[in-house]
């Protein structure tokens, strides 16, 4: 069964005054139809650079430099302008962070959705209403007929997400893209919108990259996680496999980082700090704050390896230790 | 509320405006002579000068003497020109349609210019318009108002003989229109008057375009900023996201959203306007409020040019309240709560 | 089906700060010229007697009214002066008016706005009032109400200058001094005993050194603006004493008799200074701080 995307090697570079950032380094990714995946990281990962890479949204000085990027068996690097634009809101669409700031402060919220409608789905006036207004009843809100004549700035920021969440999904896209959707929503509002997610997740069958950097929001949701450290994809497996087994040192770090209900533990904090784009260690990129770290893991990147059926991590002393 | 938004800033202008006469009424009182010597007039004697300044109260203390003149003020009182020998007031009210005139045409010039300009510098970044505009801008800003009006006289009026002579707004031997609004061009038009028109449009090219022109490069600058922060914004990256269409994105959503921000630019381009003006009425002869008070004080009559610049800073406070209160309805988020 | 795309070379490329300055700055080379013409002109200004031949005064009748010629680089006025020497001298009113008024403005204006910010209450009302007042006036306006009051000699033009950019810096070290106290507050909660003053002025200078610098660039050009069209209408610089405004004012006189050169080259010396100082003004607020564009 192909994979509704698959990232293959995907390198991003940006041209700074100091030099080049290199923001994302071979990151590979897979996402099945209908499934959630979760995007790990720490800010300044690289995860929301690889969300805007897929979309093609990756603007000078910033330079997708080199990898695959495959959605549904085409290869969106070779595609032309026009077929992006086509694609973005109605095949792949993306929720950001910050849902009040990324709505047109001037425009009722139910226009901004109608007009999505028209564009992608070639709905006229009366058409892309009724659509509009399903959207929203669909994304939870109440009143949605009040609530489409309304503007960002008039409604709280989990209703504003929930718009942005509706407008994503009004074309009926395959693919959705949430770049930290519950970042700055108080903690009960955003498990609504989790919920929200998963939910029309499920009845649209759109696949969802959720991206973030908080591990409870991916055991809430997620059916897969890929982990991401300076730029590079660390680990990937089944949500239940990597809480219970991870097997790359990053993620074991970044799980005892975090403090449980279920045992016992004290919480350590991962040694050193993030590693600098723009002078970033060699080969494994964790490799200078590893306490397994190996002469071998400075010299190029360790590949990625499969340490079980829909498991794989990208670390030579995992790979080692299983020989 | 949009209400108490209107209220607030209503009131507001009133301590401005106390603040305002403070300032001309220091500056009146620190004008060299003696008022009471320049209306007693050459052959007072001693007595007639004490008397005259007892009965302007200028032996009175300051807070007594600012009352008189505040009292005064608020009545229209802003004293007699030497000159003319009429008030101050009927004086500038009279001189006032041609500095209308010249400011809206000028207004008309930088706005028509300027927005479009800025608008499409920020969107083709680097393209030959921005280079050219920023050109414009940076170089437009640095010329002195006064020396772009000479230098347009001396290549279109003397060299090229396309323009008329600065003569004011009429040439010789034309006629006013019948007055309606006061404005030569827009009466001209009214009643049909096309020798009038003729006449009048060609006076105001001239100063219309200097001073058009030098208002035109700050604000494009300004305008230009405004759109390349707006293009910037999350939710216009959002609209790329959404794959809208570049014409939607950049000329619909982006464009809306500068044009509100613009608007109170308008406010900070009278200013500019208003200093310009003085310069292009003295050069081209016009016959406005700024040259009435500078060729007063060069007849070392020297009342009309405060009240001139009272005159001034009411009408900048009042025009800045018009913009700011025009803004609050256009942008959303101030109209609805 | 797979496609390794290298879509752009990869080159990656690291920069030593030096290196990255010097890229920044090679971005801005007119910016880099525009340095240079600032300080040839001070040095202009400074040695201005040793430079020009001609003495800026001295009429010479036989030679009245030339076009620019080797002789006269610049050309003659009515009475056979010299332009070149004339405008080269009158650098030196109008940068000094320019410099006088700026440091005048700015050691004002950044007291009054630490006052007023430190204490806060009554003083900042009354100093913030104040300002409202002055920016109620387009500057140029009230500088010309000042100067017809107080009579048009050097120092008054220069003081007239100097109340009307007060406002700028006033408010700027005031909001500075505003956020320090924010923060200095939220610590001395945790602190028993009062910081002194000093403490708080060390945090401020160094916030405010960057945007007070390029407002105070910025404005040396508006000042020389004002005070040419201040001497052009009149009110500013009075003769014997050379301006570029006012020599200008003399010149417009020669338009309609075609003697361009006269209100030509004065107004081009403005241009060029102002013009000068825009443009190193807007390099500094670019380097020091993009945070700024918005003033």
């Amino acid at each position: 069964m192909t994979p509704l995307l698959d990232l293959r090697d995907v390198t991003v570079h940006f041209d700074t005054d100091e030099g080049t950032v290199q923001a994302v380094d071979g990151a590979s990714l897979l996402v099945g139809a209908g499934e959630i995946v979760g995007l790990v990281g720490e800010s300044g990962s690289g995860k929301s650079v690889t969300a805007l890479a897929i979309l093609r949204l990756i603007r000078p000085p910033g330079r997708i430099v080199a990898g695959a990027i495959e959605f549904d068996g085409r290869d969106l690097l070779q595609a032309s302008e026009d077929e992006m634009r086509r694609i973005r809101g109605s095949q792949i669409s993306m929720v950001f962070q910050s849902p009040r700031t990324s709505l047109n402060p001037v425009i009722p919220v139910g226009r901004q959705i109608e007009r999505l409608l028209r564009v992608h789905a070639g709905l006229d006036g009366g058409g892309a209403r009724r659509r509009a207004l399903a959207m929203l009843a669909e994304a939870g809100i109440a009143e949605p007929e009040r609530r489409a004549a309304q503007y960002p700035h008039q409604l709280s920021g989990g209703m504003c997400q929930r718009v942005m969440i509706a407008m994503a999904l009004a074309a009926s896209p395959r693919l959705l893209i949430a770049d930290e959707p519950t970042t700055g929503l108080d903690v009960s509002i955003a498990a609504q919108i989790l919920d929200l997610l998963r939910d029309l997740g499920r009845r649209t069958g759109a696949a969802i990259l959720l991206i973030t950097h908080d591990l409870g929001v991916v055991a809430g949701i997620c059916d897969r996680v890929a982990v991401m450290h300076a730029g590079q994809i660390v680990e990937s497996a089944g949500v239940h496999r990597l809480f219970k087994q991870p097997a790359h040192p990053y993620t074991r770090g970044l799980l005892r980082s975090v403090p449980r209900l279920d045992r016992d533990f004290t919480m350590e904090p991962i040694a050193g700090a993030v590693p600098s784009l723009l002078d970033p260690p060699p080969g494994c990129r964790f490799a200078p704050r590893c306490a397994l770290a190996m002469d071998a893991c400075t010299a190029c990147r360790p590949p990625i390896v499969a340490v079980a059926p829909g498991h794989s991590v990208a670390c030579l002393a995992v790979e080692g230790a299983r020989r | 509320m949009l209400g108490w938004y209107f209220l607030k800033r209503v009131l507001l202008i009133v301590p401005t405006l106390f603040g305002v006469t403070v300032i001309t009424f220091t500056l009146t009182y620190l004008l060299p002579g003696n008022p009471a010597l320049v209306k007693a007039g050459p052959l007072a004697t001693p007595e007639h000068i004490a008397e005259m300044e007892r009965r302007m109260g200028l032996d009175r203390p300051v807070a007594v003497q600012y009352w008189r003149y505040l009292s005064g003020v608020l009545r229209g009182d802003l004293g007699e020109s030497a000159t003319t020998g009429r008030p101050v007031l009927q004086d500038l009210l009279q001189r006032v349609p041609a500095t209308l005139e010249l400011t809206l045409a000028s207004l008309l010039v930088a706005l028509g210019v300027g927005i479009p300009l800025g608008v499409l510098a920020a969107v083709r970044r680097d393209s030959w318009v921005d280079h050219v505009s920023r050109l414009l801008g940076v170089g437009g800003v640095a010329m002195p108002t006064f020396w772009t009006g000479l230098l347009v006289l001396y290549v279109f009026f003397y060299k090229l003989g396309l323009a008329p002579p600065p003569l004011g707004r009429l040439s010789a031997g034309a006629s006013a229109p019948t007055a309606i609004t006061g404005l030569y061009t827009v009466d001209a038009l009214l009643t049909a008057n096309w020798a009038a028109l003729r006449s009048a449009l060609a006076q105001l090219v001239l100063p219309a375009l200097t001073l058009g022109f030098s208002v035109m490069a700050p604000l494009m600058r300004m305008v230009r900023a405004t759109m390349l922060e707006t293009l910037e914004s999350d939710y216009i990256k959002a609209a790329w996201a959404a794959g809208l269409p570049r014409r939607t994105i950049v000329y619909g959503d982006a464009l809306r959203n500068c044009l509100i921000p613009v608007i109170t630019l308008i406010g900070v381009v009278f200013g500019f306007l208003m200093a310009g003006n003085v310069v292009v009425e003295i050069v081209f002869a016009w016959p406005g409020i700024g040259n009435y008070a500078v060729t007063s004080l060069m007849s070392k009559d020297s009342g009309p040019i405060q009240s001139f610049v009272l005159f001034v800073a009411v009408v900048y406070v009042v025009v800045n309240l018009a913009v700011d209160l025009a803004y609050g309805f256009v942008d959303p988020r101030i109209r609805l709560r | 089906m797979s496609t390794l795309a290298s879509v752009s070379g990869s080159r990656v490329v690291r920069r030593s700060p030096r290196a990255a300055l010097w890229r920044r700055l090679r971005r801005n080379t007119l910016s880099l010229v525009a340095l240079g013409v600032l300080l040839l002109l001070t040095a202009m200004a400074v040695l201005a007697p040793t430079l020009t031949p001609y003495d800026p005064d001295a009429p010479d009748a036989e030679h009245a009214l030339q076009s620019p010629s080797l002789r006269h680089w610049l050309g003659t006025d009515i009475y056979g002066r010299d332009q070149l020497t004339r405008i080269v001298h009158a650098s030196r009113i109008d940068l000094l008016v320019a410099l006088g008024a700026t440091a005048m403005a700015l050691s004002t204006g950044v007291v009054l706005g630490a006052v007023a910010g430190y204490r806060g209450g009554w003083t900042d009302q009354l100093v913030m009032r104040a300002i409202d007042a002055v920016m109620a006036f387009p500057s140029f306006i009230l500088a010309m109400g000042i100067t017809a009051a107080l009579g048009n000699n050097t120092l008054n033009v220069i003081a007239a200058i100097a109340i009307t950019h007060v406002p700028i810096y006033a408010r700027l070290i005031r909001g500075e001094m505003l956020r320090v106290r924010e923060m200095e507050y939220a610590e001395a909660a945790r602190t028993v005993g009062n910081r002194p003053r000093r403490i708080v002025f060390r945090h401020l200078l160094p916030n405010c050194v960057p945007p007070v610098i390029v407002q105070a660039t910025l404005a040396m050009g508006f000042a020389v603006l004002t005070v040419a069209a201040l001497s052009f209408i009149g009110l500013g610089i009075r003769p014997p004493m050379s301006e570029w405004g006012a020599m200008t004012a003399e010149g417009a006189g020669y338009i309609v008799s075609g003697e361009w050169w006269l209100f030509l080259f004065p107004g081009v010396a403005i241009m060029v200074t102002v013009l000068s100082f825009n443009l190193v003004g807007d390099t500094l607020r670019d380097l020091l701080d993009p945070r700024m564009r918005g003033l």
